[in-house]
């Protein structure tokens, strides 16, 4: 989906408050949410795509304005709801207050039967596609073209898992962009390497 | 599924974050989803084996040893559980990423916050934030320079986003005035900033310190 949680690339947005060697965790309610993020997928409850998605369906108001572990809180909410863990009435009840959730989810897919594979140093063309469900491609790369540096071995395919649509398995690429093919006339000069799932490309 | 709609104008109606905290553990506790203890455990990995200590190893046993060093660039997994480094099963695949004089390579995750946690420690505040995600892959140089990294246009920036469950780690360059220091005095300069990207170990980016 072309979410608010898409940001690579937005404009706007000012500096980056940098403060090295800070601790992680600023209120223990946040190690308690990270916490039970970890403990509900090692429980099998969720993987980390549904999670990830759970997070990019949050209402963009809401996920503009949440910090990083209000945003790992509500996926877990959102989860255990949709899972039948507990209802949103339940949570609210129990938090005493309005409990804010996320959207449904739209359908997912599967990957591609006739993707191709791709050699180290060929060129590559994100494919041109607009996906309701989860995706793992930057919306800042659609359509753009860069070269294969590396492969990774397969891992389960975003857009299935975060749907429970089997067990597709993909391997990804690393692909390298230059910033003047991602925002010509608009970026500094650097090069940005992705890694892309094989169904999401095609030959350059 | 009815649900509160989130009503920015009356944000007063929302339960305060540690009851949502709260309600979500009792349910998952309720369902033996969740043990009692594990929030203990949780705490003493973030605290004591998800640290840049762990990576910081990791580069000074490369920067010293170069058999080491071409396994690590080769797969960098095995060669980090070479050093009692181990990763989460859906982190399939660690890619090393060295920093030269002339190359500078950078870390990010712009769709959500990923990262090689066990291996550099958790991520920070500002790797996580809406400003690093969004500028980081488009204005790399500036944001660098807004935090206190200024590299000369020589140097070529690679900016690394984090799209996928493959995971990256910067192998920093050696400083020169290091030569002959021990792999403990070598770990004790690496930060996790050096392993993300958003610092350099040598002068004039850091001081030459012992």
């Amino acid at each position: 989906m072309d979410g608010i949680h898409d940001l690579g690339g937005k404009q706007g947005f000012g500096r980056v408050e940098y403060l090295p060697g800070t601790q992680i965790y600023h209120h223990p309610w946040e190690l308690k949410a990270n916490a039970l993020s970890a403990a509900l997928v090692a429980a099998g409850l969720f993987n980390m795509d549904e999670y990830r998605h759970a997070i990019e369906r949050m209402e963009p108001r809401h996920y503009l304005n949440a910090s990083y572990y209000e945003r790992v809180l509500t996926a877990c909410a959102v989860l255990c709801v949709e899972k039948g863990v507990t209802t949103a009435e339940e949570l609210a009840r129990r938090a005493g207050g309005a409990f804010p959730l996320a959207r449904p989810s739209a359908p997912g897919r599967h990957m591609r039967k006739d993707a191709a594979a791709f050699a180290v140093g060929e060129r590559v063309r994100v494919r041109n596609e607009y996906v309701p469900g989860h995706v793992r491609m930057p919306g800042y790369i659609r359509g753009k073209v860069g070269v294969v540096i590396a492969e990774s071995p397969a891992f389960p395919f975003p857009d299935a898992a975060a749907h429970q649509l089997g067990h597709d398995m993909e391997p990804t690429y690393d692909v390298r962009f230059s910033t003047e093919e991602l925002w010509p006339d608009s970026a500094e000069r650097a090069s940005v390497t992705v890694a892309v799932f094989r169904s999401y490309l095609e030959k350059a | 599924m009815s649900q509160p709609e989130l009503n920015p104008q009356n944000p007063q109606n929302i339960a305060d974050i540690r009851h949502r905290v709260d309600a979500v553990e009792a349910v998952a506790m309720d369902q033996g989803l969740v043990k009692p203890g594990h929030l203990q455990q949780f705490t003493h990995k973030v605290e004591h084996e998800w640290t840049p200590a762990v990576g910081a190893a990791i580069v000074a046993h490369a920067w010293t040893n170069a058999a080491f060093r071409a396994r690590l660039m080769k797969n960098g997994i095995a060669a980090a559980a070479e050093l009692g480094a181990t990763m989460p099963a859906h982190h399939r695949h660690l890619v090393v990423l060295e920093n030269t004089e002339s190359v500078h390579n950078l870390i990010c995750c712009t769709l959500c916050s990923c990262t090689a946690y066990t291996v550099i420690g958790m991520p920070p505040d500002w790797y996580k934030n809406l400003e690093y995600r969004s500028r980081v892959v488009r204005e790399s140089r500036t944001v660098l320079g807004e935090m206190g990294l200024a590299l000369p246009e020589g140097i070529e920036m690679r900016v690394w986003d984090t799209t996928a469950d493959t995971r990256y780690m910067v192998l920093p360059y050696r400083p020169p005035h290091t030569a002959g220091w021990s792999e403990k005095q070598l770990a004790a300069i690496v930060t996790k900033e050096a392993m993300i990207g958003t610092a350099r170990l040598e002068p004039p980016f850091a001081a030459a310190g012992v």
